[in-house]
């Protein structure tokens, strides 16, 4: 995610933050948008003209930091199939 | 009647070097305009398409009103699947008409949205489910596209990860593929817009109005005015493209649509260099993940016990799930991370088959929904369907088969139900 990125998607009319992340990817990276969120969100405040306190955050998504599937597969809250083997 | 151009080969092929503009915000600045021939509710994938088929046949009066963003919806929240493996042959038919829109995209809308036809994969853990899968092949294969079986080594070939501990078989098409969703929509909503289709996103639809029509004989004529919080417009002719929402929308008019929203989970992994070709699904739990062309995986599984509802939230006990299959299935996958999980809602319709066509007691609202977590890749050839039929083609049998009264006349038990869907 590049400032040309954003003034690109605000050129097109992506202008909500949901729409500016869906049009540039931004967020869906390592950080989730702990890193990049409030920058990204200051930068459409100075391109769009909307104060910033109008500017929401997107909605954040768990996990709340990258988990590895081995650890999630350990959770005994799993739902067991009929075919499911009881170890592991 | 607005002229009709040929379809098949569209003469403004698409303006890559970006000149075409969307206004300045799709919220719109201005008031709404007064009329429209055609009012599309719902800026999803369905209402998308049918506007763009609607413009490239020369109906440029059309009116697309989104209560939220584009993609708000299911159509921002899915896997991205686009396959042929179905087990009627209607979705066959339709879903290789699909597939063939898909291919030729980027080329006919000027957008990347990354297609990769690498395959749908599905695996079979018991003999009944092998039975399952070449019923469907056979029916498939009729229609001419190329499934086939595979034992569970060939299958191997294809996944090299794949722990092969109680496969029995499975079944293969290599032109199956998937995509990135939202570039479908700016795509759509782009092309549409440069040809005169207004788009209006924060816009919420809070009345419909049948207009009072002065003779009976003119029954349905009269259309609707369209009442938003920015002012209302008269539509000729309403669509409802709402889908998880379609039941509310319809019930503005005093249309009862028997859909009704179902939640399921999806997540996203870190990204990884490109490994896995197919999309792999396995029928004994719904487990489906592909590899996106960002390098993710993306995926999910089926929890029983579904509830309607419009909530969106997360559960870990999907994503703990997943995990257990997933990690069961290619155990080389346990190391990677997710990185994210949301869900996005199926508008369940009693027969597992979409809802098409007018409503019975107003022949100017048109339903386009009711799509079961497949609207996604039905879009395309549905909405050029509609778009013909509603420019004065000839309709597609869907248009009869599909239709509303088919879950009160009884007529709809004649029906072949589609039962392969997974998620």
């Amino acid at each position: 995610m590049t400032l040309s990125d954003l003034e690109h998607s605000v050129s097109r009319g992506y202008q909500d933050i949901e729409e500016v992340k869906r049009y540039t990817g931004f967020g869906t990276g390592p950080c989730q948008g702990k890193e990049c969120l409030a920058l990204v969100a200051s930068e459409l405040a100075r391109l769009t003209g909307q104060p910033p306190s109008t500017i929401k955050p997107f909605t954040s998504r768990p996990p709340l930091a990258p988990t590895p599937l081995r650890l999630l597969a350990r959770d005994p809250g799993a739902h067991r199939f009929d075919d499911d083997r009881e170890d592991g | 009647m607005q002229p009709v151009m040929d379809d098949e080969e569209d003469e403004s092929r698409a303006d890559v070097s970006g000149e075409i503009r969307l206004p300045a915000t799709l919220a719109g600045t201005g008031p709404l305009p007064d009329k429209a021939e055609i009012v599309i509710v719902g800026g999803g994938v369905v209402g998308l398409a049918i506007a763009y088929y609607l413009a490239r046949r020369g109906m440029q009066d059309v009116v697309v009103i989104e209560r939220g963003y584009l993609a708000e919806g299911a159509s921002g929240r899915n896997g991205g699947g686009v396959r042929q493996q179905w087990s009627t042959e209607i979705n066959i038919r339709l879903m290789q008409e699909s597939v063939e829109l898909c291919r030729r995209f980027a080329v006919d809308l000027g957008v990347n949205v990354w297609f990769r036809q690498g395959g749908y994969l599905f695996l079979a853990r018991s003999t009944a489910e092998v039975a399952r899968l070449e019923r469907n092949i056979a029916l498939q294969n009729r229609c001419g596209v190329a499934t086939r079986m595979l034992d569970p080594e060939q299958a191997q070939d294809i996944v090299p990860e794949l722990d092969l501990t109680g496969i029995v078989g499975a079944s293969y098409n290599p032109t199956d593929g998937i995509l990135f969703p939202w570039p479908f929509l700016w795509g759509y909503a782009r092309q549409a817009a440069a040809r005169g289709v207004k788009i209006f996103t924060q816009t919420a639809v809070t009345g419909l109005e049948p207009a009072i029509v002065a003779s009976a004989a003119a029954g349905g004529t009269g259309g609707f005015t369209v009442h938003t919080p920015r002012g209302s417009i008269k539509a000729r002719r309403v669509v409802n493209a709402t889908g998880a929402w379609s039941p509310q929308l319809a019930k503005l008019v005093g249309v009862d649509v028997p859909t009704y929203p179902i939640r399921h989970e999806i997540c996203s992994s870190e990204p990884l260099k490109p490994f896995l070709r197919p999309m792999v699904s396995e029928l004994a739990s719904g487990l489906y993940c592909s590899q996106s062309m960002r390098g993710e995986i993306v995926g999910g599984v089926t929890l029983p016990g579904h509830e309607s509802t419009y909530a969106m939230g997360s559960t870990l006990k999907f994503l703990s799930t997943y995990a257990r299959r997933l990690v069961r299935l290619m155990p080389i996958l346990g190391d990677i991370k997710i990185l994210r999980q949301w869900a996005g809602p199926y508008d369940q319709s009693p027969d597992g088959n979409p809802v098409l066509g007018p409503a019975p007691t107003h022949p100017d609202f048109f339903l386009a929904c009711g799509f079961v977590g497949h609207g996604f890749m039905m879009a395309p050839i549905v909405g050029k369907l509609y778009a013909e039929w509603l420019t004065g083609g000839a309709p597609h049998e869907i248009f009869s088969r599909y239709r509303l009264a088919r879950f009160t006349d009884g007529s709809g038990a004649a029906q072949p139900k589609e039962d392969f869907n997974i998620g």
